[in-house]
C-alpha cells in the first residue's frame, strides 16, 4: 500500500459519491422538472411576474420547512408548527387591535409565547421519551383549541382584523410584508428573510458544533450522548427554533393580511413535513439538508401557481403533491443506497 | 517491570446487583505498552469489570488504582480524565454521518469566536486522517459515511479516536466478537499497535484465538470469580482454551457429541 494508490481511490469514487450523497439531489432534479413542465405550460409561469408570484407562497411555506427540516435531522417532528403560526399571528393582532400594544411590542409577546411552547414541547419531548409525533399532536389540538376559544371569547367571531390602525403597523410591515421592486417586478420581502433562514440554517448544520450534535442526536440519540453531546439541549433548541419559525411566519402573514383566522396554519404542519423529506431528509433523523427543503418549498411554490397558470382545476395539486412525494422519497433512497453500499 | 506502579491495578474488586453476586475478588494489573486480556464465557463477569474500570460501577469491595493511587470513579467521563478510554461494543459512532464527524463527535475543534466560532472542519479531516494513518488504518476516504465502513473497520476508527484524545488506557469490549477471521485480524493489529504506541490496553473476548497471539498477561473468569492471572510464559493457548471452557466440562462435551455423531449416522 502506497500513499498513491490511496489517493488515487479517493479521486475516483468519492467525488462521484460524495456528490450523489447530498441529501438535496433528489429535490433539485425534482425542481428542474417541475420548473421545465409548467414553463412549456404557460408563459406567465416562466415570465419574471411569474417567478415573483411563485416564490411567494415558496417562501413562507420555506422558512417553516428549513426549521422543520433542522428538527427532523435532529430525529423529531412538530406537529404543532402549523397552528402555532396561527396562534403567533392572533397574539400579534389581538394585542395590537384589542389592547392597544405598539405593533413591535406585540410580536415580541408572540415570540416569547412561541417559544415557550418550543421549550415546552421540547422538554416533555426529551424528559418523557415519548415520541414527538405523539407529545406535539398534543400540544396541536390544545393550540388549535385556544386559537378558536379565545378568539371568539374575545371577538365573538373566528377571526381577528383591524392590524393597519395600531401603532408601528407601517414599520413592522416594512420589514417583514412588504415588497421590494427590482426591474418593475416587485418581490415579497419574505423571500430574503427565507433566503437568510437558509442560509442561517445550513451554516449551523454544516458548519458549527451544534450541527455535528443536530446529525448526532437524530442519527443516533445514545451514542451521541455516550461522546458526551447535550442531546438534550440540542433538542429542546430544534423544538425552539420550529417555534422561532412559526413565530416569523405567522408574523409576516398578520401583518400582510391584517388579520388572522382562528384556524390559520391548520394543516400546513403536514406540508412543512412534505417539502423537508422531498428535499432530502429522512423520516428517521440524522439526514438531510436545509438547502433540500428550502428546494422542497420551491417545488411546492411551483405546483401550487403553476397549476392556476396552466389553466388546471386547483383540485389537482393535491394529486400532484401527493405523487411529487412519492417520486422523491423512493428517488432519495435509492441515490442513498446507491451512495452507502457496504464496501469491504 | 519496573519501580513504576501499573497503569490501572485492581485487587480484589467485587460487585453485587441486589442479591446477585456478579463479581468477587478480582485482581488485575495493566501495564503501559502491554496487553491484558479478559477470558470468560457468558455471564462470566466481564461487562461487570469493564464497567467498573471504566466508571460505569464503582466497586462494592476491593480496591480500584491508577497511578497506584486508589481512585473512585463518578462516571465514565472521570475515567476519561485520567485516560483511562472505553470502546464498547456499540463503538458509539453514528452510521450516517462521515468518518471525520464522527472522529470529533462531541470534541470538535472549533476557529474563530462568538457567533462565529466555528467547527474547524479543514482541522478535523486533515487530524482524522492523519490519526487514522499513524494507526495504519487504510480508510479511503474520511468523507465516506461509518455505516459504510466494515466492522473492523469501524472498530479501528473507534480505537483511533481514543488513542487521539489522550487515552493511556484502552478498554475493548469484545472488539472481535461480531466479526469475520480476516476482519478480526484486521483488528488485533490495531490493537498490537495502540500497545505498541505505549497505551495499556484491556482486551475482553471469549475467545482465547484472539487472545493469546496478541496477549501479555491472561484474567480468566468464570462465574464472577477470578480463574487466575496469568503471564503469557506461564500459560500455553492449550492450556488457556481448557482452563476457559472448564476442563471437564470441555471432556464432557467431547464425549457427549461423539454419541450423537454415532446416532446421527443412521439419519
Amino acid at each position: 500500500m502506497t500513499a498513491g494508490t490511496v489517493d488515487e481511490r479517493v479521486a475516483d469514487t468519492g467525488r462521484l459519491r460524495r456528490m450523489l450523497i447530498r441529501p438535496e439531489l433528489g429535490a433539485v432534479v425534482g425542481a428542474i422538472v417541475v420548473f421545465a413542465f409548467f414553463a412549456s405550460q404557460s408563459a406567465t409561469f416562466r415570465s419574471v411576474d411569474g417567478v415573483a408570484n411563485w416564490l411567494d407562497p415558496a417562501s413562507t411555506l420555506g422558512i417553516m420547512a428549513v426549521a422543520v427540516a433542522l428538527l427532523m435531522i435532529g430525529g423529531e417532528f412538530n406537529l404543532s408548527a402549523g397552528v402555532l403560526t396561527g396562534t403567533t399571528g392572533l397574539i400579534l393582532v389581538t394585542l395590537a387591535t384589542r389592547f392597544g400594544w405598539n405593533v413591535w411590542a406585540a410580536m415580541l409577546a408572540g415570540l416569547a409565547v412561541a417559544l415557550l411552547v418550543g421549550f415546552l414541547n421540547g422538554l416533555i419531548v426529551v424528559r418523557t421519551r415519548l415520541p414527538s409525533f405523539i407529545v406535539t399532536l398534543g400540544t396541536f389540538l390544545m393550540l388549535q383549541g385556544i386559537n378558536l376559544g379565545v378568539t371568539k371569547a374575545l371577538t365573538g367571531t373566528v377571526q381577528v382584523s383591524g392590524l393597519r390602525r395600531a401603532d408601528g403597523f407601517e414599520s413592522a410591515r416594512a420589514v417583514l410584508a412588504d415588497s421590494v421592486t427590482i426591474g418593475g417586478t416587485g418581490f415579497r420581502v419574505a423571500i430574503l428573510w427565507w433566503i437568510a433562514v437558509t442560509v442561517l440554517a445550513t451554516w449551523v448544520l454544516m458548519r458549527t458544533r451544534a450541527g455535528n450534535w443536530i446529525f448526532a442526536v437524530g442519527g443516533d440519540d445514545r451514542a451521541a450522548r455516550a461522546v458526551g453531546v447535550p442531546a438534550e439541549r440540542t433538542k429542546i433548541l430544534l423544538f425552539m427554533t420550529t417555534a422561532g419559525a412559526a413565530w416569523l411566519v405567522g408574523s409576516i402573514l398578520a401583518l400582510r393580511f391584517t388579520s388572522v383566522q382562528a384556524n390559520a396554519g391548520l394543516g400546513q404542519e403536514f406540508i412543512y413535513i412534505i417539502a423537508a423529506v422531498i428535499g432530502g431528509c429522512l423520516l428517521t433523523g440524522g439526514y438531510g439538508s436545509a438547502v433540500g427543503a428550502a428546494i422542497g418549498a420551491v417545488i411546492f411554490g411551483m405546483a401550487d401557481k403553476g397549476i392556476v397558470f396552466a389553466g388546471w382545476d386547483a383540485d389537482w395539486f393535491k394529486f400532484f403533491l401527493g405523487a411529487m412525494l412519492l417520486l422523491a422519497t423512493l428517488a432519495n433512497r435509492l441515490v442513498r443506497r446507491y451512495a452507502e453500499e457496504v464496501r469491504h | 517491570m519496573s519501580a513504576r506502579p501499573p497503569l490501572i491495578e485492581t485487587r480484589g474488586v467485587g460487585k453485587a446487583f441486589g442479591g446477585v453476586i456478579a463479581l468477587r475478588d478480582v485482581s488485575l494489573t495493566v501495564e503501559a505498552g502491554r496487553v491484558t486480556c479478559v477470558l470468560g464465557d457468558n455471564g462470566a463477569g466481564k461487562s461487570t469489570l469493564i464497567k467498573i474500570l471504566s466508571g460505569v460501577h464503582p466497586p462494592d469491595e476491593g480496591e480500584y488504582l491508577v497511578d497506584g493511587e486508589p481512585v473512585r470513579f463518578a462516571g465514565p467521563r472521570e475515567a476519561l480524565d485520567r485516560g483511562i478510554a472505553t470502546v464498547f461494543q456499540d463503538l458509539a459512532m453514528i452510521p450516517l454521518m462521515s468518518v471525520w464527524r464522527n472522529f470529533f463527535l462531541g470534541s470538535e475543534p472549533t476557529r474563530g469566536s462568538g457567533p462565529l466560532r466555528r467547527f474547524d472542519r479543514a482541522a478535523a479531516r486533515r487530524i482524522a486522517r492523519e490519526e487514522l494513518r499513524a494507526m495504519g488504518i487504510d480508510i479511503r476516504d474520511v468523507d465516506q459515511p461509518v455505516g459504510t465502513l466494515s466492522g473492523g473497520e469501524r472498530q479501528s476508527v473507534a480505537i483511533a479516536r481514543a488513542v487521539h484524545f489522550g487515552a493511556r488506557a484502552l478498554i475493548l469490549d469484545e472488539p472481535t466478537s461480531a466479526l469475520g477471521v480476516k476482519q478480526a485480524g484486521v483488528v488485533l493489529r490495531y490493537v498490537a499497535r495502540a500497545r505498541d504506541r505505549g497505551l495499556g490496553v484491556v482486551f475482553i473476548t471469549h475467545n482465547p484465538h484472539h487472545a493469546y497471539p496478541v496477549g501479555d498477561r491472561f484474567l480468566l473468569l468464570n462465574r464472577g470469580r477470578s480463574l487466575g492471572e496469568h503471564a503469557k510464559a506461564e500459560i500455553t493457548k492449550e492450556e488457556l482454551t481448557t482452563l476457559m471452557a472448564g476442563g471437564a466440562e470441555l471432556e464432557e462435551l467431547a464425549h457427549e457429541l461423539a454419541r450423537d455423531d454415532d446416532n446421527g449416522s443412521t439419519l
